[in-house]
């Protein structure tokens, strides 16, 4: 009786060890996610996760959403630092800097070993690559990026007499459209100048010839003339030819002011896109943004990172994990979903994005944009540079500060902070 | 043995106290005097370097005197409206708790939803107040776009949000003065507003400065609506020194500073401090 009490001890025993084996063998994985825009995004998130653990049964995803992307960041560095770390994060492409100063996260180039690893760096739009790419490394993929495109309500166009086909190509001709298209109860024009202004003019300037900052994110170019320039059109926009509401206007609002109407032209993210597409009760086209000297935008949005604090097999595991989230075919399920843009060629090649590109033309408008894309603001001390040119932007925008003198000020704060990065 | 006893039951509070309280404070004085320490480089004393940048750091000023802009009204407004609306509903009139309810679940709702429900009241052109501008023929408003009315807008959505839930105490402050009073003054002929400025308002006067020490309280950690609502912006005129701590230490990643702007705001609740214990509270008859 007692042996056999005892064989069945050690049998129970080794049946636990052996069952905590194969538990330990399984990976976990936590990944915080950001959403900036509308819509119900964290359900597809949710879903293609599922579908990765389904086919990975090894790993084990633990998907969070963390609000927008300083929330995500700011969620990611305290698990960090609370020695609770995830293993990898949808971060903003332009916290690569603050990321590396911060020693928080592996290069790609770092991991990636064969030869189809380094194929699949180079699978991706370059516009896209930007941001991640620095000190001659590759720090981020892209996941749900965009571009800033701009929105218009072809009814509106019409009643105006303006062919709807046509939406205006520069920046003259946005002016001329938005006088005819302001009336009483509608504006011709909005721009957001809350939540990212920096993102906005980040356009302009770019289209009047000029980017932001240096590719090593150690220099910036507020006070050129061109920029100048940039910012005293869009000032102009509501002082000089009153087609934009005066003030700052609120990002958040800002579709709810589109699809109810209230203006006829807005600049916004493409992340938008299915949201209006499923929300508008007019006929809206869809445009890349007008041209001064050039058509430019800066890309936006969010790139998958690992963080340093990870086990080789970890590593290992999360680079399965994005290579999944950024496959053509998921990359073509998001873009649908959410209006973002597909991250590689080979995802407009897939044949559900084909029809849905066909079947609905805006959908490609902010990939055909890549063309003319920048990266988007971000240097080292970024949440600090950023503070400063937004700042800049919104006392002009509110008439508290004259243009020039307003941007060589912030310029010379800039300056100030990345004199130790040279 | 007995001193033992006392000390143990004492334990769990006083860890508490130095772990979150003290603990956290003293080092974060400590902190104010070193440079930020990251990968690259690490902390070294800085002495008062710190605050000599803050001193110039015109963010800090402006969200500085924004901050005490921002307790001087919502404190007496917010305190002002709770006793109207209790001494209101604390009549007999129709309806009384239907009115109790509605005035007092703003209070319950959690702060980032109220921010939400206001940013489409605020809006320019779809926004309720703008809808009801226009419906009178009243110009268009751009409340939170507009550096000279976003911290009122922010203001009057405070005071809103906290007086219902200081009318509460007010309530059952008034509930608890003598009827007897209130029929003594009518029979020597005292008009209602008399009894209530030399019985009613005196009587209710402990109330007042317990309402008056939390509403300082929770106007200087007000921050959740400013992340819905304007973000501090535009151009800092609705930033206040707690959201600008928060993003000194988490979007500039510049712990140092952020321990800087810390004590200053610590010593500011100090000098509030000892001015309400040490003078208010000399004033008021407790009964």
């Amino acid at each position: 009786m007692f042996r056999f009490v005892k064989r069945a001890a050690l049998v129970s025993v080794l049946a636990a060890s052996f069952l905590s084996s194969a538990n330990a063998q399984k990976t976990e994985l936590t990944m915080y996610y950001p959403i900036s825009v509308g819509g119900p995004l964290t359900k597809i998130v949710d879903s293609m996760v599922e579908e990765f653990e389904k086919q990975n049964p090894d790993i084990d995803v633990n998907a969070i959403y963390a609000g927008n992307y300083n929330d995500a960041r700011i969620k990611s560095l305290a698990a960090l630092k609370a020695g609770q770390p995830a293993q990898l994060a949808v971060m903003f492409s332009i916290d690569t800097y603050d990321l590396i100063e911060q020693d928080a996260i592996i290069s790609f180039s770092d991991i990636v070993k064969s030869d189809k690893d380094k194929e699949w760096l180079n699978s991706f739009y370059p516009a896209l690559m930007e941001n991640g790419t620095t000190l001659g490394k590759v720090w981020a993929i892209p996941f749900q990026r965009s571009t800033i495109i701009m929105y218009y309500n072809k009814d509106a166009f019409r009643k105006a007499g303006l062919d709807p086909n046509k939406p205006p190509k520069d920046w003259d001709e946005m002016v001329t459209m938005g006088k005819k298209l302001t009336t009483n109860d509608q504006w011709g024009l909005m721009i957001p100048s809350t939540g990212y202004p920096y993102w906005m003019f980040g356009a302009l300037a770019k289209q009047n010839g000029e980017i932001l900052m240096n590719s090593e994110g150690t220099k910036t170019y507020f006070d050129n003339p061109n920029v100048v320039k940039a910012l005293e059109y869009w000032k102009d926009l509501s002082n000089k030819y009153n087609i934009m509401p005066k003030g700052t206007i609120e990002w958040g609002t800002l579709r709810k002011n589109f699809l109810s109407g209230k203006t006829a032209m807005m600049w916004h993210s493409t992340g938008n896109l299915t949201a209006v597409k499923n929300e508008a009760t007019f006929d809206f086209g869809v445009a890349m943004l007008p041209a001064s000297k050039m058509r430019g935008t800066p890309t936006g949005g969010g790139n998958f990172y690992i963080f340093k604090k990870t086990t080789p097999q970890e590593r290992e595991a999360s680079m399965r994990l994005i290579k999944f989230m950024t496959s053509p075919e998921n990359s073509a399920k998001w873009s649908m979903g959410t209006g973002y843009i597909g991250i590689s060629k080979a995802a407009y090649n897939t044949p559900d994005l084909k029809k849905y590109v066909e079947e609905f033309p805006p959908a490609k408008v902010a990939r055909d944009q890549l063309e003319f894309a920048t990266a988007e603001l971000s240097t080292y001390q970024t949440g600090r540079v950023r503070k400063i040119l937004d700042d800049t932007i919104q006392a002009v925008l509110t008439d508290k500060k004259e243009p020039k003198e307003a941007l060589e000020e912030a310029q010379k704060e800039a300056s100030k902070l990345l004199r130790n990065y040279k | 043995m007995r001193h033992v006893y006392g000390w143990l039951l004492l334990l769990p509070g006083f860890t508490l106290i130095v772990a979150f309280t003290h603990y956290p404070t003293v080092t974060t004085f400590i902190n104010s005097f070193f440079s930020n320490q990251t990968v690259i480089r690490p902390k070294k004393f800085v002495g008062l370097s710190n605050y000599e940048y803050m001193l110039n750091d015109p963010v800090f000023l402006q969200t500085f005197k924004n901050t005490i802009y921002f307790a001087l009204t919502t404190v007496p407004l917010s305190i002002a409206l709770a006793l109207a609306m209790a001494v209101f509903v604390q009549e007999k009139i129709r309806g009384r708790s239907v009115v109790r309810l509605a005035y007092f679940t703003p209070t319950i709702l959690p702060m980032v939803a109220v921010a939400n429900i206001w940013l489409f009241f605020y809006a320019p052109e779809i926004g309720l107040i703008n809808q009801i501008f226009q419906y009178f023929n009243l110009p268009q408003q751009n409340f939170l776009g507009d550096t000279n009315m976003v911290l009122e807008a922010t203001i009057v959505m405070t005071v809103w949000k906290e007086a219902g839930f200081f009318m509460i105490f007010y309530l059952a402050a008034l509930q608890s003065i003598p009827k007897e009073l209130n029929e003594a003054a009518k029979i020597e002929g005292a008009s209602a507003w008399t009894s209530f400025w030399k019985i009613t308002f005196p009587l209710l006067m402990p109330t007042t400065f317990f309402v008056m020490v939390n509403a300082l309280i929770n106007s200087f950690k007000m921050i959740d609506h400013l992340f819905i609502l304007t973000k501090g912006g535009p151009d800092n005129a609705s930033n206040l020194l707690l959201y600008y701590i928060y993003d000194v230490a988490f979007s500039f990643f510049d712990y140092a500073y952020a321990a800087t702007l810390t004590i200053v705001l610590l010593a500011l609740l100090i000098v509030v401090s000892l001015i309400q214990f040490g003078l208010v509270e000399r004033k008021i008859h407790y009964k």
